[in-house]
């Protein structure tokens, strides 16, 4: 169970290198080791989405994949995609709305919310909010996530803020 | 109808006062960036893990930690009686809550397990992983005693008793009795009666509590980070229990992820890990897991409540009278104890109506499940929903529209001071107003035709409304006296450095709802800088003004009031020496976007960093015996009113299925009346989060327990809490009624959603079920209880 196994991976396009046991699970692995400490742990089975992050484009949870998994993979987490810019639209408008109270949830709602903008930047309010219920808020009551997330498309098409 | 005064810094010309700016310490969470508990590594910790009991009730029989100290990794395996040395028990007792009555209890279990989830024996090792392997192999032998899980039956004499030294089971009752209320109901004419019962539910913050500690032996120093709301109670609760000079204990709160009441009471396995850190001379780090979380976290509500209204012809409302039971788990919360919540219940029953006669009883006992305590809107939720539930069933029987019933009994806005029935003084609210403005929000008369439409088409829609009172910026009055160490007066300290720029540090405390950013708009205002040039820090014992923290609504109102008066005095000292600089009168000069201007016209005369430019670097160019002091600090305390309480209307429109018994939330409204909003947008969220969190409890949430006392729904697979797609928008209005009891007129906002919404939803649906005849007041509103109720199952 504590064998040690490499792993070589790419987290927000860095090339890393490490020995991990077999049970460590991939949130645990960029928390612990990595330091990524953006990435969530809320409830380890899957539940909240608090660990949300992407794995070679798509979205996961951190806590439901173990980090021998992610061998060969290229892993997104928020201080990446925070680095790139990628979603600083979302993020100034989650700011303006306050789209977030105590801030722990919402690394992994940005990155069901950028999944949902790549896939379908049309979403409506019943998809958005269709889409990020697997993603546990217990601060802000979802509205403003959600309204957020529908100017966000709407800017994205060029239409109105 | 507001109030102010020509020269009030509300009125001020760069006032924030009122302006929705985004909070900046927003930035960081928004980034992944900012630190909570767990993101914490220090040199040379350890992880502790605890055994916890696997029964209800059961004596400990022996520990064999012999396997789990020879593990790899670990370095210590300490049991409950091992950790008395270095923790002493507690009480959670308040005197002014006479005759409360609770046990002693020890932050590890010593004798035996009282509840399932009791912390046992400890393990420590360099690895949480390490540790919590270890912890599966300590021994522990247990003989398992009498469980009392039923709150009914409690007091009965056949019952066992959880704490023989006790007498009974009875942790506290409460009595009062106002006016005639058996002649009341003789008279009455209409008389409804229910009962009505209230799941226990939790706070299920998504960060768990978590705490690092570290104790310096060297220097006798023992510094906690925590995950919590209150870090000068917590500083003073150490050193009291772990025998250690409370001036040498520093506890830091730096990001909080929720808390809502959950994260402002003393936890065991917290003063536990506190305690190793002072036992193995090393910092320890406990995180709990979230199914410690299910069984530990402080569990509220669980009431049920039997009451009666009387009504006259007319539908006025002459008496109520309602019983009340609750029970909290083997012991009274410390410090702020657990009678709090049923305490409130007979306070606030009934509280927005002109109620005559009164009579209520409380009795609060002791069962072998978790503890329960205060909980985000501590007891409003029960009293809004019995109140509001007993409204809707006599507007029912009475064929009276619930608006109707609810204008012939909501207290007239003409007519305060008001002390409302129990004894509860009201400074002014705004019933009628706010019914008013609500009513036009919903657009009421549509949506009364459009529900008469549906039922012909076999769709059932409902409106529920609730209105409401909040308890917000508390006085000493409700910890203080009772001879808790929990301040209820704030203080704020505002330096301004060279750059013009002012550093703010205050005692209340940020989990998310804004206060740092509520102490920044009203500093700036006061003191006459752009919000830029403003830093708050909170949250540290070391650094800020002795506070109470974030609870009970209070951190704008009196955490607010504070930065108020201290950006006030700022703002005279630089003007004293703006005045030397400029050879102006004082009078004449102003500080108004970073610079002085002359009151008169706005002009400016000399920009802040000049100012601070030679205050401190050219100190030798201003004239003898002048000595600028560009930093001050004020504080606060409310002593005109117990609490500032704060009213409000909300109204949910559902529609049930009848053929399934789920309730479709179609769509909610709120308007409150919290005195002066600092911050609209911040305002509306906590009305929206509240409304949401109260959805919860009223829909979904519920620990469940077995007749063993064994917890059934420790997940959040299983344990369902409110998400994206179940939720509906929320619209928001208000009614500004400040408190004259502060220059800033600011009342509390955190809790109203969550105290109005199980009422209105309940209303709603009681309202859909109409046509069958048909209600439920069992919360959680289940499918299965509406089916249920609809006689389908």
């Amino acid at each position: 169970m504590n064998d040690l196994l490499e792993i070589n991976l790419k987290v927000n396009g860095e090339k890393i290198t490490r020995f991990v046991p077999a049970r460590l699970n991939l949130v645990d692995f960029l928390r612990e080791d990595l330091k990524l400490t953006g990435s969530h742990v809320g409830c380890e089975h899957g539940a909240c989405g608090a660990c949300t992050i992407r794995v070679n484009n798509d979205i996961v949870r951190g806590c439901l994949m173990l980090a021998v998994q992610a061998d060969g993979t290229d892993v997104m987490t928020i201080e990446g995609l925070s680095d790139s810019g990628e979603i600083k639209d979302l993020q100034e408008e989650f700011h303006n709305r306050n789209s977030l109270q105590c801030g722990f949830c919402t690394p992994g709602m940005l990155m069901a919310a950028a999944e949902l903008l790549k896939l379908n930047p049309n979403a409506t309010r019943r998809e958005i909010r269709e889409f990020l219920s697997g993603n546990y808020c217990r601060c802000t009551g979802y509205q403003a996530i959600v309204d957020a997330v529908e100017a966000v498309g709407q800017l994205r098409n060029g239409g109105p803020a | 109808m507001k109030v102010k005064t020509p020269l009030s810094v509300l009125d001020r010309p760069n006032s924030y006062i009122g302006k929705s700016n985004p909070r900046a310490g927003a930035r960081q969470l928004l980034e992944g960036r900012g630190v909570f508990v767990d993101d914490l590594n220090l040199p040379r910790m350890l992880h502790v893990v605890f055994c916890r009991s696997p029964y209800a009730h059961a004596k400990i029989v022996s520990i064999n930690t012999e396997r789990a100290a020879s593990e790899s990794g670990v370095v210590r395996v300490v049991t409950g009686a091992e950790l008395v040395d270095y923790c002493s028990p507690w009480v959670g007792v308040l005197t002014h809550l006479q005759g409360l009555k609770s046990a002693s209890q020890h932050a590890i279990a010593v004798d035996r397990a009282c509840w399932q989830g009791e912390a046992i024996c400890a393990v420590l090792a360099e690895t949480r992983a390490q540790a919590e392997d270890a912890a599966a192999l300590v021994q522990i032998e247990y003989e398992e005693l009498p469980v009392v899980v039923d709150m009914e039956t409690a007091l009965d004499e056949t019952t066992p008793l959880i704490h023989p030294e006790l007498g009974d089971n009875l942790c506290f009752q409460r009595e009062v009795n106002f006016g005639e209320v058996d002649k009341a109901f003789t008279d009455a004419h209409t008389v409804i009666e229910e009962t009505f019962h209230f799941g226990r539910h939790t706070g299920v913050c998504l960060e768990a509590r978590g705490i690092v500690a570290q104790y310096n032996p060297a220097t006798s120093q023992l510094t906690v980070y925590l995950s919590a709301q209150a870090p000068h109670m917590m500083k003073n609760l150490y050193a009291k229990h772990f025998g250690i000079s409370e001036d040498n204990v520093r506890v830091i709160c730096k990001d909080v992820g929720g808390s809502f009441g959950i994260k402002v009471h003393t936890y065991p396995d917290e003063m536990a890990t506190a305690a190793l850190s002072i036992m193995l001379n090393r910092p320890v780090k406990f995180i709990a897991d979230r199914y410690e979380s299910f069984v530990t976290d402080i569990h509220a509500r669980d009431h049920r409540v039997s009451a009666r209204m009387a009504l006259d012809k007319d539908g006025k409302i002459k008496a109520i009278d309602m019983d009340d039971l609750t029970g909290i788990g083997p012991y009274s919360v410390y410090p702020r104890t657990s009678g709090i919540e049923a305490n409130q219940i007979v306070n606030l029953t009934g509280g927005p109506y002109t109620v005559e006669s009164y009579r209520a009883r409380a009795q609060v006992v002791f069962t072998n499940k978790n503890v329960m305590c205060q909980y985000r809107a501590v007891g409003h939720p029960v009293a809004c929903a019995v109140g509001e539930g007993l409204v809707d069933a006599a507007a029912r029987s009475m064929g009276l529209d619930p608006v109707e019933i609810r204008r012939r009994n909501l207290i007239p806005d003409d007519a305060y001071p008001y002390t409302y029935v129990t004894g509860l003084p009201f400074e002014k609210l705004s019933h009628h107003q706010c019914l008013d403005k609500i009513l036009e929000m919903m657009d009421y008369e549509v949506l009364r035709e459009e529900q008469e439409k549906c039922r012909e088409q076999e769709i059932y829609r409902g409106i529920g409304f609730a209105s409401m009172i909040e308890v917000t910026n508390p006085s000493p009055a409700f910890y203080g006296v009772g001879g808790a160490f929990i301040s209820s007066q704030e203080g704020c300290t505002i330096r301004m450095d060279h750059t013009g720029g002012i550093t703010c540090t205050v005692g209340v405390t940020e989990q998310g709802q804004g206060s740092d950013a509520v102490v920044a708009q009203v500093a700036a205002s006061a003191v006459g800088v752009t919000l830029d040039k403003v830093r708050v820090v909170s949250g540290d014992t070391d650094v800020v003004p002795y506070g109470g923290g974030t609870w009970a609504s209070r951190a704008a109102g009196i955490g607010g009031e504070a930065a108020l008066r201290a950006g006030k005095a700022l703002r005279e000292n630089i003007l004293e020496v703006a005045a030397i600089i400029l050879q102006a009168e004082v009078a004449s000069l102003d500080v108004q976007n970073d610079a002085i201007v002359d009151m008169a016209d706005g002009t400016e005369r000399l920009p802040l960093s000049e100012l601070g430019r030679i205050v401190y670097f050219r100190g030798d160019t201003l004239p003898d015996g002048v000595q600028p002091e560009l930093v001050s600090t004020r504080h606060y305390v409310p002593k005109a009113f117990p609490f500032s309480f704060t009213n409000g209307i909300e109204a949910i429109h559902v529609e049930v299925d009848v053929g399934t018994g789920i309730v479709k939330l179609l769509k909610c409204w709120v308007v409150d009346d919290c005195g002066t909003i600092i911050n609209p947008l911040l305002v509306d969220e906590q009305i929206r989060g509240g409304v949401v969190q109260g959805l919860g409890g009223a829909l979904y949430e519920e620990c469940l327990y077995d007749e063993k006392g064994q917890y059934l729904n420790a997940t959040m697979a299983d344990y369902l809490v409110p998400m994206a797609a179940e939720m509906p928008d929320i619209e928001v209005g208000h009614v500004e009624t400040p408190t004259t009891d502060s220059e800033l007129g600011a009342k509390g906002v955190g809790e109203a959603g969550t105290a109005g919404a199980p009422a209105a939803v309940m209303n709603a649906i009681n309202d859909a079920l109409s046509p069958f005849n048909a209600q439920v007041t069992a919360m959680p509103f289940t499918p299965e209880r509406i089916l249920r109720a609809l006689g389908k199952i």
